[in-house]
């Protein structure tokens, strides 16, 4: 089994990683021929750093959307950031101490987080505009996150796991260096749910992660009229 | 069609209207017949492969535009968009949401370039590109007015404008455009403006306005065209030449011009500020009627460019008209194409700059006076048109495009009232009749998409005896005055910011 988990982790990274790079290499090499920033834009370059962080980390816009989604999405994010955090222990040795500050709220932080899916996921369900407009993917995506976030929980406050062997096997991943994994139902289960995560995030909307650092309508500053900006295949029309 | 068309009701508590599926489901425009499409290079009919076609010409965009890439993955259907449009607002199909509408592309998108929709169609929502979906595709893309209010909404900033260009430009390419838009740019390209009125007939428009301005005021404000040397071009859209309310905005302009002692000319050729090929979302038209006014600039050797009160046609020029024309600044000194042009233009100014910028400098400067009481009749209210608000930028700070117009009526008249903010800046409603869908054969979508914009004005009349709604864009005038009496209002309550300037400046003052 601890074979089978390595090799689906090594498989499930490089699917994670090449395909992601290779999503962020097409948004790179595809031009962006007009000015399109949703205005009032920043002029300068420095405001358009602080629009996008405002969007990263307090999802502006969404917040002038609506509020539900905004408190229930935002919940949920800054759950799962804090939850990734936290399990920067399982792959660091010694454990960093910002990483060992943050243990107890990451724990609270995997409760917070599938509060805010299972809102989500309401809201999904019960507001007739969300229903329509959701497909099965959308649903199983917020099952996934749900089941991810179960699981961990159920290790944590139900089955306790051994957590030293994890991270002997997680950091013997990191090492090319195999190191038994504990057998436990639930950690098999986690563990498969993370990988699937991973395997999918190049190839469905988890690409929103880096698609906002590309989205022309924020990350472009309001100045056409005082710098010519023109594409590749925009500037060969001009020398026909 | 038209003895039918009722305005929906004003909702007590605008509250998010329940879905009626397939409302709007054949309401859709003309179809270009093929001497039309075959003006601007397009198949004149439904071509025979138009799925292979239809598709390869989705990989090229996909190629071809970041935000087209972009917007079609990110999209994680969270709904922040889908109470936000007043075509949705006031038809409740449920396809006039804008995250539904991007699906109309987005399920194309998936089954033909993403790995779930190739194995698993269902699942991810994808589908195959049928004869259904063409017409799905005409039908609901000509429900959306590109106005971009959706964009300021959505965490990742898609903006359905764009994705409506894209839709538009792949049924253009497979022979299934629309009328309206096609015939209007083919108008343009062979004649220079919208209305397909000849440089004859514009002189003599133009001097017979100078007969009724003289008759009025008593004094010589004069409207020239293709005066070589002129310091500045004037482009505005060519409604303002004939249109009722437009041509007292072009009065106004005239007017301040006059009064600043500017020496300013019109173009006979280069005689419309609109640009339609933005609507239909295709480069090569959008540059080929872009190019006319550096063409006019260039011939008449002009100093300066100044636009009309236009929304879309603002946007193109503040937003496109450098990358497309060169009518700019900070073009690299290598870049022959721009420099031939902004070399000629004097950078002192900005370049193209807003006649509403240029009135407010001259008042900031104190060019000009006003006799204020002579709006005194109008309790004003301001309208922002939606491609002003969301695509563009007057002054030197964002958001000067709210303040300018504002502080310009506020200087030539006593009476101005805010309408409700979540209908105002940035959050503004579309008029219902932007985007290319400003044609009689949409007149049941003009007059229910103008609901939310209604409703925010009808408060206003009520609370505050609002009785003029002023605005800075010719597809606005036209599409309220035609739509309002359906909600009740007398349709010249509608009118330009330099209708009211041209009411209260006082001539040969200064």
């Amino acid at each position: 089994m601890s074979t089978l988990f390595a090799i689906l982790f090594y498989f499930a990274t490089l699917v994670f990683v090449v395909g992601t790079l290779y999503r962020i290499s097409v948004y790179t090499r595809t031009p962006a021929p007009l000015k399109i920033p949703t205005t009032p834009a920043p002029i300068t370059t420095g405001g358009v750093v602080l629009r996008m962080m405002r969007e990263v980390f307090l999802f502006e816009s969404l917040f002038k959307a609506n509020l539900w989604t905004w408190g229930l999405g935002w919940l949920f994010h800054a759950s799962l950031a804090l939850v990734l955090l936290r399990h920067l222990r399982y792959f660091t040795e010694p454990v960093w101490a910002w990483v060992a500050f943050i243990q107890p709220f990451g724990m609270y932080a995997g409760i917070t987080m599938v509060l805010g899916v299972a809102g989500l996921w309401a809201r999904r369900i019960f507001v007739e505009r969300i229903r329509y407009i959701s497909t099965p993917s959308d649903h199983l995506m917020l099952a996934l996150f749900l089941a991810i976030g179960v699981s961990g929980l159920a290790m944590r406050f139900v089955v306790h796991g051994d957590v030293i062997a994890v991270k002997g096997f997680m950091l013997g991943l990191m090492n090319f260096d195999l190191q038994p994994l504990p057998s436990s139902i639930g950690l098999y289960v986690h563990l498969s749910l993370v990988a699937v995560l991973l395997m999918i995030f190049p190839i469905s909307k988890l690409l929103h992660a880096p698609g906002l650092f590309f989205s022309p309508g924020r990350n472009q500053a309001d100045n056409p009229r005082d710098k010519r900006h023109i594409s590749g295949w925009a500037k060969k029309l001009e020398s026909k | 069609m038209s003895a039918k068309i009722t305005a929906p009701a004003y909702r007590i508590i605008p509250i998010i209207p329940a879905l009626k599926p397939g409302a709007m489901e054949g309401s859709g425009p003309y179809v270009a017949n093929d001497k039309i499409q075959g003006a601007l290079g397009f198949p004149g009919q439904l071509v025979d492969d138009w799925h292979d076609q239809a598709i390869a010409k989705m990989g090229e965009l996909l190629g071809k535009y970041r935000s087209l890439a972009v917007y079609m993955d990110s999209c994680v259907h969270c709904g922040a968009c889908s109470d936000k449009c007043h075509y949705f607002i006031g038809t409740q199909d449920p396809k006039n949401m804008p995250v539904a509408r991007q699906d109309l592309m987005r399920s194309i998108y998936r089954r033909y370039f993403t790995l779930p929709g190739k194995i698993f169609p269902k699942l991810v929502g994808a589908r195959d590109l049928t004869r259904e979906v063409l017409d799905e595709w005409h039908n609901y893309f000509h429900q959306c007015s590109e106005c971009r209010r959706c964009s300021v909404f959505c965490p990742y900033g898609i903006d359905t404008a764009e994705v409506t260009m894209a839709a538009r430009e792949i049924l253009d390419s497979i022979g299934y455009g629309q009328k309206y838009d096609n015939e209007i740019i083919g108008k343009v390209h062979k004649i220079g403006n919208n209305l397909g009125l000849p440089g004859p007939a514009l002189k003599d428009t133009l001097e017979g306005l100078e007969e009724d301005v003289k008759e009025d005021t008593g004094i010589d404000v004069r409207f020239p065209v293709d005066v070589k040397g002129a310091e500045v071009l004037f482009i505005t859209p060519s409604a303002d030449f004939f249109a009722e309310p437009h041509i007292d905005s072009l009065i106004g302009y005239g007017k301040v011009f006059h009064a600043t002692g500017t020496s300013w000319t019109l173009s006979s050729m280069s005689s419309e500020a609109a640009n339609f090929g933005m609507f239909i979302g295709n480069y090569e038209q959008l540059r080929k009627v872009a190019l006319r006014i550096r063409q006019a600039a260039l011939e008449l050797g002009v100093k300066r460019i100044v636009v009309g009160e236009c929304g879309h046609a603002w946007r193109v020029a503040y937003s496109f008209w450098n990358t497309l024309t060169g009518v700019g600044d900070g073009a690299d000194p290598d870049d022959q194409f721009a420099m031939m042009l902004q070399k000629q233009l004097d950078h002192r100014y900005k370049q193209p700059m807003h006649i509403c910028e240029f009135t407010w400098d001259m008042i900031e400067q104190g060019a000009l006076s006003f006799d204020k009481e002579a709006n005194d009749k109008h309790i004003i209210t301001f309208h922002d048109s939606c491609n002003v608000a969301r695509g563009s930028r007057m002054g030197d700070y964002p958001g000067g495009q709210f303040d300018i117009p504002r502080n310009i009526v506020k200087s030539v008249a006593n009476h101005f009232v805010e309408m409700d903010p979540s209908t105002t800046h940035e959050r503004t409603f579309c008029c219902g009749g932007g985007g290319g869908l400003l044609t009689d054969d949409l007149m049941d979508l003009r007059v229910k998409g103008a609901l939310p914009r209604m409703e925010a004005l009808k408060r206003a009349a009520d609370e505050h005896g609002v009785n003029f709604m002023a605005c800075i864009c010719a597809i606005c005038k036209t599409q309220f005055s035609k739509v309002m009496p359906y909600y009740g209002f007398e349709r010249n309550m509608v009118g330009g910011v330099h209708q009211l300037v041209s009411n209260a400046i006082k001539l040969g003052a200064k």
